[in-house]
């Protein structure tokens, strides 16, 4: 929508600074999103140890990973739940 | 003790070296004693701009190395009371110091000086880490560009990550009729996207380039307006609250009267 604004009104609709700008931030969603793999395995360790106190888990199925497109990126996570918790049971019940 | 402020960017080209050399005469100026480090070694420059690359003797791998006294190797600039260079080495390559060897030799200069300013090499690598190592403070330099600005934002992340907190962003090189035509990146939108404080902005300005010709720095050119804005900078390093200079140059007629009022 604004590449085409740019481009129907040239530089009246607000010049190149614009589009500087749009690309600038979407470069910056992914620069920003690149994590290292320490960082996803740290994540991936606390994910674990909250989920796990509802749910019983199959941590060596668990995958997570940064997805990202042109506009946006995404934390990915599949976790396989093998049962729930009692407690979680008797959350849900409202007890 | 004084304090150690690594002057930073990321991309090359931006003006650290030209802030470097402002940010210290400028300071120097106002009493205090400052010394500049040139850590871009294999790529000295700093003595160029400062117009004391005659008066090199030693340099700061002969310090470190233990070939020299610190003493020895510190060229005093003679027009800038209390004003010190420690000059890059021209002929060794990055690695020739190490972080730890930067840390001991920051920890020295802040014992004898107000202020350390580092002079940090473009990049990410070996050259950038020997220059934060020993630093307590960072100012990021960018030009409204985005290959600049998005380079500025990676090294925001690395600073962070080395726990170098708060680090206070210079705007160079803006050119304030493109941003009003809307062509080139406004402060704000700057801002807006690095989301760290501005300590200052300074405009694009021949002057800059009069001045690094001669060898002096311009911060002490009363006239021009990227010596104001160097001057400005300086205060706000001390402390004072100083609004941000008004960048329309507006015509001829308006400067003059700004001027005459004592608002340039
Ligand atoms: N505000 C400015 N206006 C005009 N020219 C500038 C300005 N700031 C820097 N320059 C010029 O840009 C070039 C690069 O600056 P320098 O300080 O050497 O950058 P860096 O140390 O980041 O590589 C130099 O030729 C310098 O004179
Ligand atoms: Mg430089």
């Amino acid at each position: 929508m604004l590449e085409f604004l740019n481009r129907v009104f040239g530089r009246e609709a607000g010049g190149s600074k614009n589009v500087a700008k749009e690309r600038l931030r979407l470069v910056l969603v992914h620069d920003r999103a690149s994590v290292s793999p320490q960082l996803l395995q740290t994540l991936k360790t606390e994910l674990i140890k909250v989920i796990e106190k509802y749910m019983d888990i199959d941590e060596d199925a668990l995958e997570i990973n940064l997805d990202s497109n042109e506009t946006q990126v995404a934390l990915v996570a599949s976790i396989p739940v093998k049962g729930m918790k009692r407690v979680t049971r008797h959350l849900a019940s409202g007890i | 003790m004084g304090e150690v402020i690594v002057v930073t960017s990321g991309k090359g080209g931006v003006g650290k070296t030209t802030t470097t050399a402002n940010l210290g005469a400028g300071l120097a100026t106002h009493g205090h004693r400052v010394v500049l480090v040139d850590a871009d070694i294999g790529l000295r420059n700093l003595d160029v701009v400062l117009g004391l690359e005659n008066r090199i003797v030693y340099d700061i791998t002969d310090v470190t190395g233990g070939h020299c006294r610190l003493r020895q190797a510190l060229i005093k600039d003679k027009r800038f009371e209390g004003l010190f260079l420690l000059p890059a080495a021209q002929t060794k390559d990055k690695t020739a110091v190490s972080p730890d060897q930067m840390k001991a030799l920051c920890e020295e200069l802040k014992q004898e000086f107000d202020y350390v300013i580092i002079d940090c090499p473009a990049g990410i690598e070996q050259g950038f880490r020997n220059a934060i190592a020993g630093a307590d403070k960072a100012i990021v330099v960018t030009t409204p560009e985005v290959a600049a600005v998005r380079d500025a934002d990676r090294i925001i992340g690395l600073l962070e990550a080395a726990e170098l907190r708060d680090p206070r962003l210079i705007i160079n090189r803006i050119r304030p009729r493109m941003v009003r035509h809307g062509d080139m990146m406004s402060i704000e939108d700057i801002i807006d996207i690095l989301a760290i404080d501005l300590l200052g902005v300074v405009p694009e300005d021949e002057m800059v380039v009069i001045s690094t010709n001669r060898g002096e720095p311009v911060v002490q050119d009363e006239r021009s307006r990227s010596g104001q804005a160097y001057r400005n900078i300086v205060r706000r390093i001390k402390g004072e609250a100083v609004p941000m200079m008004n960048l329309d140059e507006g015509g001829f007629v308006s400067r003059f009267l700004r001027r005459m009022i004592g608002l340039s």
